[in-house]
């Protein structure tokens, strides 16, 4: 059983990696989570996406959410802001689709042109 | 249609989050002996005055400016309807939100609760700034999570949304779920 005085613990630990975390200008990955895109299977999107942050140490990385953008048929969607660079969206994602997209393109930068709403659309 | 009761949640929470809340609590009750599954979202966001309660329950209403329709309360209802119960809504301007859904425990279109770790985290992802606290009890069982007291503990300068954190917050519910269905 967890019990609250362990969260004091891993504060602790935690404080020392977070100052490396701070005044970096990272990346930012957005998920659609309103009806349309909860409906479509975004909540496990995100969680990927979260879970791809924590497994590759990705501490530049922001992960956020908003709402519809009037595009519900085409969720779950994800968008792939990097600094310097065009926004990349991406439909219909799954959780997997989600890995390929952290690993690909948040850490390799190489889009992943096949999920990408204009690979969709053709 | 969702699949989960615990999709349905993380929509209406999103409701909250809009409206400006600052506290969302999230009460499940579940009691076996008198047979009903009862879901409770109640924030503290800027209230609707009685026309736009009536007027939230058409899907044709919404307040966002994207598209025409707006699924999240009909959907609910129409969840709890086909369980041989109901959806209501308190509200005042200027205090806040309750929105009440009631189901049929034993129902056999009772969609399950589903992952309430992932809505909770999911939630909790959102806005930094709001507080949640999320209600579990079953039968005269009670589980409670408070963010409030967590960032009490984690101080300023720990995220709650730190990876580590969230590790021990998936755990946390998942024992304590655990422990509630327990017999």
């Amino acid at each position: 059983m967890k019990s609250i005085q362990e969260l004091e613990e891993i504060r602790k630990r935690t404080l020392d990696t977070i100052n490396v975390r701070k005044d970096r200008s990272g990346t930012r990955v957005v998920v659609g989570m309103a009806t349309c895109g909860i409906a479509a299977g975004a909540r496990p999107v995100l969680l990927a996406v979260i879970d791809e942050v924590k497994n590759n140490n990705l501490a530049d990385v922001v992960v956020a959410q908003t709402g519809c953008i009037g595009m519900c048929r085409l969720e779950p969607i994800l968008e792939v802001y990097k600094p310097g660079e065009e926004k990349v969206t991406y439909v219909k994602v799954t959780a997997s689709k989600a890995k390929r997209i952290m690993n690909e393109h948040v850490i390799l930068g190489k889009v992943v042109e096949e999920y990408t709403i204009g690979a969709s659309e053709q | 249609m969702m699949k989960e009761l615990s999709l349905h949640i993380l929509d209406l929470v999103q409701n909250s989050v809009s409206a400006g809340a600052s506290l969302i609590e999230i009460i499940i009750e579940e009691n076996l002996i008198d047979d009903f599954f009862k879901i409770t979202i109640k924030d503290d966001g800027w209230g609707m005055d009685k026309d736009l309660i009536e007027k939230i329950r058409n899907p044709f209403f919404t307040t966002r400016t994207t598209r025409k329709v707006g699924l999240g309360i009909p959907l609910m209802e129409a969840a709890c309807q086909r369980c041989a119960g109901n959806l209501t809504i308190e509200s005042e301007k200027g205090i806040g939100t309750i929105v009440t859904a009631y189901f049929k425990h034993s129902h056999i279109d009772r969609a399950p609760l589903g992952n309430m770790v992932d809505t909770f985290i999911t939630v909790i992802l959102g806005k930094a700034d709001i507080d949640y606290i999320y209600k579990h009890k079953m039968n005269d069982k009670e589980f409670i999570i408070d963010t409030r007291q967590l960032k009490q503990i984690l101080g300023l300068e720990v995220s709650i949304s730190n990876p580590d954190i969230l590790a021990w917050i998936n755990e946390y519910i998942n024992d304590g779920l655990g422990n509630l269905m327990e017999v």
